[in-house]
């Protein structure tokens, strides 16, 4: 009359198995669950003994104990809803199963006793992979997340009655595999560059940017086509690796985005309004969960109108862009989540957005403006590579010009740059130029003595910063590898000069 | 009496002391001016508006020799004329009010002379005063502007002294014939400027420094000019006549502000007070006067010098010529690539041969 079955509980992104441990006691009928369960586990009762009554089996009528263990590890979500039912049945001898310690029970049930899909089902697997579980069984709507996982075998089941079934040898469900790779396949986009009439100098600074997983920020008067061209940027980058992909997928997976329960193959692109609240942003809640930082790994975090953002919220963005994970520590639970993002801002160049514009009046006083620009404290603009300022296109220039590239030819550019930033980082642990710290700055970016040259003019002229003096490196790394050239040349260096960030006193 | 041209006549008339108003009606009446060496008397006593003395003057003065003379004397002197009826008379002065008909001058009008600024101030002047005509006179020359004034005493020598000892060109204006040298202590100066500007009256040989013909002559200091600046002035001065002829003329007057306990400064604190542009710095004229940003950015794009350029930056200069281009628009006019255009626009920086204006539009600096 005791049973024993292993499920899964996720803290942040790693997963712990849980044993269910059932036992049936004569006595007055009670259900109870014990072992640090939350509220979701709690009303699991009242859903296990529907489901196993609505799939046609007897709920005994006796007193069951379920126990969590380990006691210690708080418990949450619906996905042991399954175990707690095998449970049960296992108990009760309705399924004639030899309890395995090598398998493992996902999912969650309805009352009819279908099985429902699960959040977070791909960092469990993962996680259950590493300690060493071969058999999984989960929803059937989560079995194209998991499926990328090979070297374990999961059972999608689609029913309360079809799991009993298949214990029973009474049904023979096949292991799930999926056949085709993700990352050959191209995405497919109904936006393309092509579309961005002119904006020559914004275009080809996106392009930098997306090759060398540079920050960038736009200013410019509205209506100068910042945000539309800023939301052809995913279509430019690079698909996503399949190592990338599953570490996206794990965290919308966590976090309940994953809408098609399959894996992400497109380059995540975030735009949180500018309301958003600090914790929105970095993530959190009682027990953590990740915020638009971590949902914009390996992706794009695009902050629209940045100086609308309250300060105290950007200032946040700080810890998470120079370490590219981000802790949050809670009563509850301490976790880590990956926020490797590339930061793409607009703004305005005033608060009525006209300063500098040729046609309109710009109606801010000077305090305005001030105001304004103060918002974007120093240390966040240091973490920027690239500064451009944008003009909006003229009627003349959108009916003249011709069509631009489009997306897939600067995409191959694109990537070749990142191959070539991928085989000379091969040992050092990064993946794009952007990362390049200053040691790294020293080995990979060696100037030439006329290139020193124009950079002692540029520092004279300019008046830049070390700080600056590093960011121009790492872009102009980032145009030599575009032009596929081993050596950075004076050409590269100039026009890495041209996108460095302004000094924002200067502005206005 | 046929031999004389239009010209002459004109100077003629200017040397037997017919004023100038006078001389520009005659012009209106006659639509040849020699005809007036013949025309019957009668006629011209009936033609209203020119005083009865100065058709006298016309009739008494008929006589060939006595015009002969007249360019005997101006060639004694070195003198040279311009009348209006000459292509070579100033485009600035054409269409002013009361416009000089003959203008007598010494030294050499050169093309660069079009842009210039007028510096007039006090006679008696303050060490404050000097040192600011000083800092604005040698500011102004290194941009290649010529100095006007008044060859008067005080801040009318400082500027064009100073206008001189830093190379530049300067013109003086007088209230008297160019034969008569006034002031006395001016006299080097004179003769410096001679050499390295003009010294210019309408005023014919023999005029004597008469208090009437000054107010006068502050009309030509301002319409030579495309803007006046006042350096100190008391509160009747005629530096505020030639403030005045200036607005009249459209042009723009700046004054220096001084301090209130000044009696040198109340002149140009008040011509503040009532509107003209406080000169602090000399951006403050630079931004205000179009025409001489205009004229000296055409007159430093002129100067570049393109046999240091490649020929990409010499195609991206080139596309800068007529005013301030954004980098897509370069890119699009040159066919370059943008790469390229970034590029070599930061190399025409660095070279300070262009420079940045926000969002990306570029100028020649």
């Amino acid at each position: 009359m005791y049973s024993k079955l292993n499920t899964c509980v996720l803290q942040g992104l790693k997963g712990n198995i849980v044993e269910v441990e059932t036992d049936l006691a004569r006595g007055m009928p009670v259900f109870n669950i014990v072992g640090l369960a939350d509220t979701a586990i709690k009303e699991s009762k009242e859903r296990v003994r529907a489901a196993i009554k609505n799939s046609g089996y007897d709920f005994p009528l006796s007193r069951i104990t379920i126990n969590l263990a380990p006691a210690n590890l708080r418990k949450e979500g619906s996905q042991m809803d399954l175990a707690i039912a095998m449970g049960i049945l296992i108990s009760n001898g309705v399924v004639d199963y030899n309890t395995s310690q090598d398998t493992v029970f996902l999912g969650e049930l309805s009352l009819d006793g279908k099985v429902n899909s699960i959040d977070g089902a791909l960092p469990m697997i993962i996680s259950l992979r590493e300690l060493n579980i071969s058999k999984c069984i989960i929803p059937y709507d989560n079995r194209e997340e998991c499926g990328v996982i090979t070297d374990i075998e999961i059972i999608p089941v689609k029913s309360l009655k079809e799991v009993v079934d298949y214990l029973n040898k009474d049904l023979i469900i096949n292991p799930f595999t999926r056949v085709e790779n993700p990352s050959q396949k191209e995405n497919y986009y109904d936006i393309d560059f092509s579309d961005i009439k002119g904006q020559e100098g914004l275009k080809r600074a996106l392009e930098v940017a997306a090759a060398g997983g540079h920050n960038l920020l736009i200013t410019g008067p509205p209506g100068s086509g910042k945000t539309m061209a800023v939301r052809r940027l995913p279509t430019i980058l690079p698909n996503l690796t399949l190592e990338e992909s599953i570490e996206v997928t794990k965290i919308y997976s966590v976090a309940g985005l994953l809408k098609k329960k399959e894996l992400i193959k497109e380059r995540p692109f975030r735009a949180p309004h500018h309301t958003s609240s600090s914790i929105s942003l970095i993530g959190g809640g009682r027990i953590p969960r990740p915020g638009e930082v971590s949902l914009a790994h390996n992706g794009v975090l695009f902050l629209d109108e940045l100086p609308e953002f309250k300060k105290t919220t950007l200032e946040v963005l700080r810890q998470p862009m120079e370490d590219g994970e981000v802790n949050i520590s809670r009563i509850n639970a301490s976790l880590s989540y990956p926020s490797e993002f590339m930061l793409v801002a607009s703004m305005n160049p005033c608060p009525c957005g006209y300063l500098g514009d040729p046609l309109h009046e710009c109606k801010c006083s000077q305090r305005d403006i001030q105001r304004y620009l103060g918002k974007i404290s120093h240390p966040l603009l240091d973490r920027i590579d690239i500064h451009l300022e944008v003009q909006p296109v003229k009627y003349d220039d959108l009916k003249t010009e011709i069509n631009g590239e489009s997306s897939s030819q600067i995409r191959d550019r694109v990537k070749r740059a990142r191959e070539i930033q991928l085989d000379r980082f091969r040992r050092d642990k990064i993946y794009t130029n952007a990362q390049m710290s200053n040691k790294l700055i020293k080995k990979y970016c060696n100037l030439s003595p006329s290139s020193e040259k124009i950079m002692a003019q540029g520092f004279k002229k300019y008046k830049f910063s070390a700080r600056t003096y590093n960011k121009i490196l790492r872009v102009s790394r980032t145009i030599a590898d575009l032009a596929g050239e081993r050596d950075i040349t004076d050409s590269h260096v100039l026009e890495a000069l041209r996108y460095r960030s302004l000094n924002i006193n200067q502005w206005g | 009496m046929g031999k004389f041209s239009e010209r002459e006549v004109l100077i003629w008339l200017n040397t037997i002391y017919v004023n100038n108003s006078s001389i520009l009606k005659l012009l209106d009446y006659f639509p040849d001016i020699r005809e007036i060496l013949e025309v019957d008397s009668k006629l011209l006593f009936k033609l209203p508006g020119i005083k009865r003395e100065y058709i006298e003057k016309i009739i008494n003065n008929r006589k060939p020799y006595s015009i002969e003379k007249i360019f005997e004397r101006l060639g004694e002197w070195k003198i040279s004329t311009i009348t209006c009826l000459d292509e070579e008379y100033p485009d600035s002065l054409k269409y002013i009010y009361d416009r000089p008909a003959v203008l007598y001058y010494r030294g050499e009008f050169l093309e660069e002379d079009v842009l210039s600024i007028a510096i007039v101030g006090a006679r008696k002047s303050t060490a404050y005063g000097k040192w600011v005509c000083e800092k604005f006179a040698k500011e102004l020359v290194n941009l290649g502007v010529t100095i006007v004034s008044g060859l008067a005493l005080g801040i009318d020598a400082i500027a064009h002294r100073t206008a001189l000892e830093n190379g530049g060109r300067t013109i003086a204006v007088l209230g008297n014939g160019l034969d008569v040298r006034y002031p006395r202590r001016n006299l080097g100066l004179y003769d410096d400027i001679v050499k390295q500007g003009v010294v210019l009256t309408e005023f014919p040989l023999g005029s004597q420094p008469l208090s009437y013909n000054f107010p006068q002559r502050n009309r030509i200091i301002s319409g030579l000019s495309q803007a006046v600046i006042v350096i100190e002035a008391k509160e009747k001065s005629g530096s505020l006549i030639t403030a005045h002829h200036a607005v009249e003329q459209g042009k723009d007057v700046f004054a220096v502000p001084g301090n209130i306990n000044s009696i040198y400064s109340s002149g140009t604190n008040k011509l503040i007070k009532d509107g003209a542009f406080p000169l602090l710095e000399i951006d403050d004229l630079l931004d205000e006067v179009v025409t001489l940003k205009d004229r000296l950015l055409k007159i430093k794009r002129d100067k570049i010098d393109y046999s240091e350029l490649s020929e990409t930056e010499k195609k991206i200069v080139d596309t800068l010529k007529d005013g301030p281009v954004h980098s897509d628009l370069i890119a699009h006019r040159t066919g370059l690539d943008i790469a390229t255009v970034h590029s070599v626009l930061t190399i025409l920086e660095l070279k300070g041969i262009i420079k940045e204006l926000t969002g990306r539009t570029y100028s020649i600096s």
